[in-house]
């Protein structure tokens, strides 16, 4: 369970961004990838304490979870994995591997007053 | 505008920024050293350790070797690397179950005093945490023993996802356990296709040829990018 280390980062993250800006943050915005290797419902938990004692408590993490894309060699074209058992191109099933998206971990917004 | 209304701005900041830039930093200092760096990454009790004092013992005689190992509380495993006699050093994480890229800039600062071909990076037990921390490695081996089952890489599609090669281990054991050898392979293609397989039993040594084999490539191919730059 390594959320709450990533939580912490976050925060770091965001605390600075928002330092620069001279601004307080109200939310978060997380892009999180499904193959990230983080659990949503963890790092939720983990973030109000991560947060607490910072320039960033009381505010919100709100997460946008990433789908798979891959680059299907046979389509030539980008495609959906639709799960993560199974790495197949969600049009003609072939097997795929060279991953686009669903690996994001990134503070995308902040939301700040 | 009111002062109090919030508004959005976009920073699109990768949250692992910091490990990520530590990481390339590792990964340059190890090219200019010309060492070749291979993580391991496993389920506690798949084998690691029991593979790569394997591994370095028997690359001994031909490279310069050694191996760092991370553990959650104890040093018992640094001690049973150190048969080999090749340099190891232990990296307690205390409750931290992975490692990350500034604990092993941290490990091996001031401590390697030759120059190494390969150093070997054992990850903490875990088929979950270790998976979000690049290490700066060259190779980054996922390995599953036969008595853990075949569905296991269906289980921790990730970790599979970002390592390079799996190695199936304690394949000694395989008959005792109904171990499902083509299963297996085919739910490791599933999650990561065209993912390489090594099948090996460090007890016995079975298979450890090919795994030597990959190894003296790797370094080959480092060695060639080098000379290319």
């Amino acid at each position: 369970m390594h959320e709450l280390s990533i939580a912490i980062s976050i925060v770091d993250a965001a605390a600075e961004e928002a330092q620069q800006r001279n601004a307080r943050v109200q939310a978060v915005h997380l892009r999180l990838g499904r193959l990230a290797g983080v659990v949503k419902d963890a790092l939720l938990a983990s973030y109000d304490i991560a947060a607490a004692g910072t320039a960033l408590e009381g505010s919100k993490l709100l997460i946008e979870e990433v789908p798979v894309v891959a680059y299907c060699p046979k389509c030539e074209a980008r495609r959906a994995v639709n799960s993560e058992e199974w790495f197949i191109c969600a049009e003609c099933r072939s097997p795929i591997s060279e991953i686009l998206e669903g690996k994001e971990l990134e503070v995308f917004a902040l939301e700040v007053e | 505008m009111s002062v109090a209304e919030p508004r959005l701005v976009e920073v699109r900041r990768n949250v692992l920024k910091q490990n990520d830039l530590i990481a390339r930093e590792l990964r340059e200092s190890y090219r200019q050293a010309g060492m070749t760096v291979v993580s391991l990454v496993s389920s506690p009790g798949s084998g690691k350790t029991a593979f790569l004092e394997k591994t370095l013992t028997l690359l001994q005689p031909r490279y310069r070797v050694a191996a760092l190992v991370g553990d959650l509380a104890t040093e018992n495993d640094a001690g049973r690397l150190a048969r080999s006699r090749a340099p190891v050093k232990q990296i307690v994480t205390g409750t931290v179950c992975h490692l990350d890229a500034s604990m092993v800039r941290n490990a091996l600062e001031g401590w390697l005093p030759a120059p190494l071909d390969f150093l070997f990076i054992e990850n903490v037990g875990n088929l979950v945490c270790p998976s979000s921390y690049d290490l700066g490695e060259d190779l980054r081996l996922v390995l599953l023993s036969v008595t853990e089952g075949e569905d296991k890489p269906l289980k921790y599609p990730t970790i599979f996802n970002t390592a390079d090669v799996a190695v199936i281990t304690k394949t000694d054991l395989a008959e005792a356990v109904e171990f499902d050898a083509p299963l297996c392979e085919r739910n490791i293609q599933s999650v990561r296709p065209g993912m390489r397989v090594l099948h090996l039993s460090a007890k016995k040594g079975s298979g450890m040829d090919s795994w030597l084999d990959l190894l003296a490539s790797l370094r080959a191919g480092k060695a060639a990018g080098r000379s290319g730059e």
